[in-house]
């Protein structure tokens, strides 16, 4: 599991560089959000553009991240492939996250989004 | 089931090309890193069919939910455990069996796979138990037996052109 971060004025961008989440991975990448969020800014945007696959285990991992940010931040999410908004959408978590385009788009709103 | 020892995914196949339908046996180790080269091994076995990207989302869903179940659950604590998958495929549908010799489902029944009530607050969002509900709502004709020390799962995946 690789995430990679850069930090930008009160946001950090997260990159998942794996393409898949699923069992093998998920409990790793939820304790290694939990690091980045804790130690992170106001914002917290995380980049899926490389992400093909997630399972239930991969969702459930991502919903754990956003319940272990802090209460002050949001945590955001960028770049959903077809096959992973379809997992989004199939159990309306694309209801409780606030879900950018891209990065770029991401990087660029305003931090008011939920 | 072959009883010995397998360390990574043995696959048979029986595919006419130029009917573009097939016939996938895979049987793999339960464990998690198995399942994901399962699932890439009948992403290449059924690479005849040139399903729609979402086609093959759809059966990689369903059949990563059904192999993590029997890992998780009928062969919770045990390392030995193979898990045998038949595929079936036509340009219309996949008809898939699953079988395994770990425990019985609860009370020897399908879990329900009820939708996650997810307009609550954030502390109370579900982390888990999508994985049913994938099985359910994207299957047809799902049917679970248990014979002798055998579980067996069935169903089928319509493609998109059926719909």
């Amino acid at each position: 599991m690789k995430l990679n971060h850069k930090d930008f004025d009160n946001a950090r961008l997260v990159t998942i560089c794996e393409n898949r989440i699923d069992a093998v991975c998920a409990i790793q990448f939820k304790d290694e959000m939990r690091t980045l969020t804790d130690a992170g800014p106001s914002r917290v945007v995380l980049d899926m553009s490389q992400v093909e696959f997630l399972d239930s285990s991969g969702l459930g991992a991502v919903v754990a991240a956003l319940k272990a940010k802090k209460a002050e931040q949001t945590l955001e999410l960028a770049s959903l492939q077809p096959a992973v908004q379809k997992v989004f959408h199939l159990t309306r978590m694309d209801t409780v996250f606030a879900i950018h385009d891209d990065a770029t788009s991401a990087m660029a709103s305003i931090a008011d989004a939920s | 089931m072959r009883p010995e020892k397998i360390s990574d995914v043995c696959m048979s196949s029986d595919r006419n090309y130029h009917g573009k339908n097939g016939v996938l046996r895979l049987v793999i180790p339960a464990n998690d890193r198995s399942v994901r080269r399962g699932l890439m091994t009948i992403k290449s076995g059924m690479s005849n069919l040139s399903l729609s990207q979402d086609d093959w989302s759809t059966v990689e869903l369903v059949i990563a939910e059904v192999l993590n179940n029997i890992v998780e659950h009928a062969y919770a604590n045990s390392d030995t455990g193979l898990i045998e998958a038949h595929l079936d495929y036509s340009q219309d549908t996949l008809h898939c069996k699953v079988i395994d010799t770990g425990r019985s489902m609860p009370n020897g029944k399908l879990p329900k796979g009820a939708p996650k009530d997810v307009t609550c607050d954030i502390s109370d969002l579900p982390e888990g138990g999508f994985g049913w509900f994938f099985i359910h709502h994207l299957t047809r004709d799902l049917h679970y037996a248990r014979h002798a020390n055998q579980n067996t799962l069935s169903f089928r995946l319509p493609f998109e052109s059926e719909h």
